[in-house]
């Protein structure tokens, strides 16, 4: 027989109510070039015109590594009035918003001015970004909350941006990378830290970044895949940091997220820790507890690209170790490793794990009723 | 199985693919140089648009040192993460054991031997000699 066949108009009219998410790594893009000139100083205007950005790397332009799809984005995440995928607030509604029905979303930009050599450029680029986030996105759709994008190589100007946007309901946490110039617990970067404990914020640490040094720490890898990889041995440097050179200790309401760099390696790292620690403690006495007390009760962690271990025990054994209630769903939109809500969580969690995991811990951790 | 008349022909030239649902389910057609292939448009990864991937070929390694470049053009690259098909199987050539896309066989018929469906009908009754692409599932 021959069965009647139409265009599909299905997908957008069979959704489903599904569960509420908090998507914890959302990445806005700028349609345009020019699109924060409006928020950016003449003077500013002209430099970028005229001289440019340059980053902490060696190359002019572009990511440390090539990526494998374009923009690192899904190539169905094209908006269909054009521009780069992630650059369209509507377009984001109806393919992520919307169908999986976000109720909080986390803005992370990445190419801000953060790892820009010229730090008043770089300061300049980031308070611009802050006020777009809030004109593009969060004023728009109240789902999404922006994440205060400072100039990570200079403290000050940087504690002076998040004072500046303390209390400001639009923003949820400061937002740092993880490739700087030094380990993330050096002396240089503490006014960021204070600065956020001071306003409550907790400080978000993503992936990728602009530090002039190799993402692993036995020099240049070749490929794109060292690179995925890698993002979580630079995180687990910039988390060992943080431990040893006492950040935690001397700010100890200070809470950090540890964003897009796995967490199946947090036990392995807090054990090593521990152990180094109860043989070398006297060399930095200002590490008062165990590292891994600091790690459990101070750090947070995404969950995409979520660690998918053949036996799913195994994802169970290290999520019990770091706890149900640190754990915040993520996605990545619009980036191509994005984590498909329905697919990442194995079968065997309680209701009460399942729902910390998806919603209720972002909730908890960035103060949204 | 029921058959489907979904496009004619020279609406499916080589290089080009036809996105569809039927009975609910999302499908897609394409002509590879001739060749007509149906795929479910669901990735059985994580469920993304399989279909709205590039095609390209099968980089194989049988020994280090020596790639071999083969299939052009008939292995579709998930936009998501990457997961490669084969188009003319389904099957994936990362982790063959956990993964195959559903392939539908896809072929062409002559005109007069199905029974149009309305949208032929509708749509290009002046194609009325034209050859059909038809899908069965």
């Amino acid at each position: 027989m021959n069965i009647q066949f139409r265009e599909s108009q299905e997908a957008a009219s069979s959704l489903t109510v599904k569960t509420a998410i908090a998507d914890c790594d959302i990445h806005p893009a700028r349609a345009t070039r020019t699109e924060l000139y409006p928020y950016l100083a003449k003077r500013w205007q002209h430099h970028l015109e005229v001289y440019g950005v340059h980053a902490y790397q060696g190359m002019m332009e572009g990511p440390p590594y090539p990526k494998a799809q374009p923009n690192a984005s899904r190539r169905d995440a094209y908006p269909p009035e054009g521009g780069p995928q992630g650059s369209s607030l509507s377009f984001m509604q109806q393919q992520l918003l919307d169908p999986n029905n976000v109720q909080l979303g986390v803005l992370n930009p990445l190419n801000t001015g953060q790892g820009i050599r010229n730090h008043e450029l770089s300061a300049a680029l980031c308070s611009a970004v802050n006020d777009w986030q809030i004109d593009k996105w969060t004023s728009k759709d109240k789902r999404l909350k922006a994440s205060i994008v400072v100039g990570n190589e200079d403290g000050l100007s940087a504690a002076a941006e998040i004072r500046e946007r303390a209390g400001d309901k639009n923003f949820v946490q400061v937002l740092l990378l993880s490739r700087n110039v030094e380990p993330l617990g050096q002396r240089r970067y503490w006014p960021i830290y204070q600065a956020a404990e001071e306003a409550g914020l907790p400080v978000g640490v993503h992936a990728f970044g602009f530090g002039g040094n190799p993402i692993t720490p036995s020099g240049w890898p070749s490929y794109y895949i060292e690179e995925m990889v890698g993002h979580s041995q630079c995180q687990q440097s910039a988390l060992a940091s943080l431990v040893l050179e006492g950040v935690f200790e001397r700010f100890p309401k200070l809470r950090m997220v540890m964003i897009e760099a796995g967490f199946g390696w947090a036990p392995s790292l807090a054990w090593r820790l521990d152990k180094a620690w109860q043989r070398l403690r006297s060399e930095v006495p200002h590490v008062k507890r165990p590292p891994s007390e600091y790690i459990r009760e101070q750090v947070w962690w995404t969950t995409q690209p979520m660690e998918d271990p053949e036996r799913r025990e195994d994802l169970f054994d290290v999520i019990k170790w770091i706890g149900w209630d640190r754990l915040l769903f993520a996605t990545d939109y619009p980036h191509w490793d994005y984590d498909e809500p329905s697919r990442v969580l194995p079968a065997g969690v309680s209701e009460a794990n399942r729902e910390a995991f998806y919603l209720g811990n972002a909730k908890k951790l960035y103060g949204i009723s | 199985m029921a058959r489907h008349v979904i496009a004619a022909v020279d609406e499916l030239p080589p290089g080009t693919r036809k996105f569809l649902e039927i009975d609910g389910r999302p499908i897609a057609v394409f002509n590879i140089k001739g060749e007509y292939f149906g795929l479910m448009n669901r990735c059985p990864h994580q469920g993304a648009a399989l279909c709205e991937g590039p095609l390209i070929g099968l980089a194989q390694s049988s020994t280090p040192g020596e790639i071999e470049y083969t299939k052009l053009g008939e292995i579709i690259r998930c936009p998501w993460h990457g997961w490669e098909f084969d188009i003319r199987t389904g099957q994936s050539y990362c982790d063959p054991r956990r993964f195959r896309v559903k392939a539908y066989p896809a072929h062409v018929e002559p005109g007069a031997s199905v029974v149009k469906g309305p949208y032929v009908a509708e749509t290009i009754p002046v194609r009325i000699e034209s050859d059909y692409v038809v899908v069965e599932l």
